[in-house]
């Protein structure tokens, strides 16, 4: 149990008629990065609600052990807390002051935004609020990172960039990570496992393992050779 | 979007307007253009103004108009946006209960005057009750919508980060409604400042607007006008003081896009 922070048996998930899971099954080790990927409208966000224990499935059973976090797609900071005051909720549930002024210290270093900790959000871009999600979630002791698109609303420079931080962010912080992304180049240079999921009702059709140590270029022969198994798998390149 | 900033001059364009505006009155008066009697000159108005300030009758109207809009307001705030943020949770409740709150808020606060001298008599608790019945129900319906277009992802966060149910409310609740709570708070203190000045013409024997009805009364037009300046000059007082609250820090966000 310990070495599977999260455990997905049989799920089901129906809403009202519409059957998005159907008997699915995973497992995920502790410190794994895995990278759900999937046509749109396939219940990728929903495999996370699961996950985090948002939603209940209608059959079967979600184990996940540990302090789960979810970051999510975008503007969920609070607008009206400064990058800090964000980034502190992570830290709520340290009791010393002392080590929570020196951890909070510590992520904006991280995220490479010491001269922005007293901006509120708006006055930020947008990836650098990404960048402060992150922070907020990683911050404390958390066991598991659940990321819904959380860079789809970054440019694309800014989203390579973000890929590579966060790379690096685990190393210094190490957490088992479920990634949802439609961007199948960020699953290539990112995970260590990647499930593709097919239509409703979704079930995981390819699974791929992928053995190059990170942080790994986007034009690695394994990434390119990884995407394009991912397309071909949804038709949209020669198998 | 943003207009580039004015320069110093620009700011004096108020004045100017202010000094234009005093020059047509002049004229308009100097040309007799009105019978003097129904027409006061801006130099008797000012001594009218002079006079209500050395009896000190202009500070006391002032006080008491003051105190009659504070306390019908305070108790509307108070009131009203816990009754708004109930609404914003309970959508049986509101389903009830909407017609009811727009309806009151579509009746002009001026009818219930006949009841509240009825019921209340003359001085401060009429125009309380007025000024309250004026605001209570657009408080109400400010902060219901506010409440209304909290995303939901910010209470999602909040369950990931195991807040209490107080702490919902009051670290992410009220701060997330806190810009537009503050726009409704300007436009529902400028009605109740609306509102005195009418109740008070009605059922008062003292206050910014008996003044101006017992100035009516006694023909002294030079007065009547001096205390329309008033009345219009502290609205816009009250309006600047609650647009402070626009600076905290923390509601920036609602105001910059």
């Amino acid at each position: 149990m310990k070495d599977k922070p999260l455990c997905i048996e049989n799920a089901s998930v129906k809403f009202d008629a519409i059957e998005v899971f159907r008997d699915l099954s995973l497992e995920i080790s502790r410190g794994e990065f895995v990278a759900v990927v999937g046509p749109s409208g396939c219940g990728k966000t929903t495999l996370l609600n699961l996950l985090s224990g948002f939603l209940k499935p209608t059959s079967g059973r979600v184990v996940s052990s540990g302090r789960v976090r979810m970051v999510y797609q975008h503007d969920s900071l609070f607008p009206w807390r400064t990058a800090e005051q964000n980034i502190a909720l992570g830290l709520r549930d340290l009791n010393n002051e002392g080590k929570r002024d020196r951890q909070l210290k510590e992520m904006l270093q991280l995220i490479n935004l010491e001269e922005f900790g007293a901006h509120y959000p708006h006055q930020l871009s947008g990836g650098m609020r990404q960048r402060v999600e992150l922070a907020r979630a990683l911050a404390g002791d958390t066991d598991v990172l659940l990321l819904d698109e959380p860079f789809s609303s970054l440019d694309y420079l800014t989203r390579l960039r973000l890929r590579r931080e966060l790379v690096r962010m685990l190393k210094e912080l190490p957490r088992t990570v479920v990634l949802v992304t439609h961007d199948i180049e960020e699953a290539a240079q990112l995970a260590d496992r990647i499930l593709v999921l097919s239509d409703r009702p979704a079930r995981i059709c390819r699974e791929l393992r992928m053995a190059v140590p990170k942080p790994r270029e986007l034009t690695h022969p394994v990434v390119v050779e990884t995407v394009h198994a991912i397309l071909a798998e949804f038709g949209l390149e020669q198998k | 979007m943003t207009e580039p900033p004015l320069d110093s001059k620009s700011r004096l364009l108020p004045i100017l307007v202010l000094l234009a505006a005093i020059a047509v009155w002049s004229a308009l008066w100097l040309l007799r253009v009105f019978p003097e009697s129904v027409f006061p000159s801006p130099w008797a108005v000012a001594k009218g103004l002079g006079e209500e300030i050395r009896t000190g009758r202009l500070l006391s109207d002032l006080v008491a108009s003051l105190f009659r809009v504070t306390t019908g307001f305070l108790l509307a705030v108070i009131l009203g946006v816990p009754a708004g943020l109930w609404l914003g949770r309970h959508a049986r409740a509101r389903y009830a209960l909407l017609p009811t709150v727009n309806f009151f808020r579509s009746l002009s606060p001026l009818a219930w005057i006949p009841f509240a001298i009825l019921w209340f008599g003359i001085g401060d608790r009429p125009a309380v009750f007025l000024i309250f019945m004026a605001c209570f129900f657009p408080i109400v319906l400010g902060t219901l919508a506010a409440v209304a277009n909290i995303p939901s992802v910010y209470f999602r966060v909040a369950q990931d980060y195991r807040f209490t149910n107080l702490e919902m409310l009051t670290k992410v609740t009220l701060p997330a409604i806190a810009p537009q709570l503050i726009t409704s708070l300007r436009v529902t203190a400028g009605l109740a400042w609306l509102v005195v000045v009418a109740a008070e013409m009605i059922a008062g024997r003292d206050g910014l607007g008996f003044a101006v009805w017992d100035a009516r009364n006694g023909l002294r037009m030079d007065l009547l006008v001096a205390g329309m300046i008033v009345i219009g000059f502290i609205g816009m007082v009250i309006d600047r003081v609650i647009m402070r609250l626009t600076r905290i820090q923390s509601v920036r966000w609602g105001y910059e896009g």
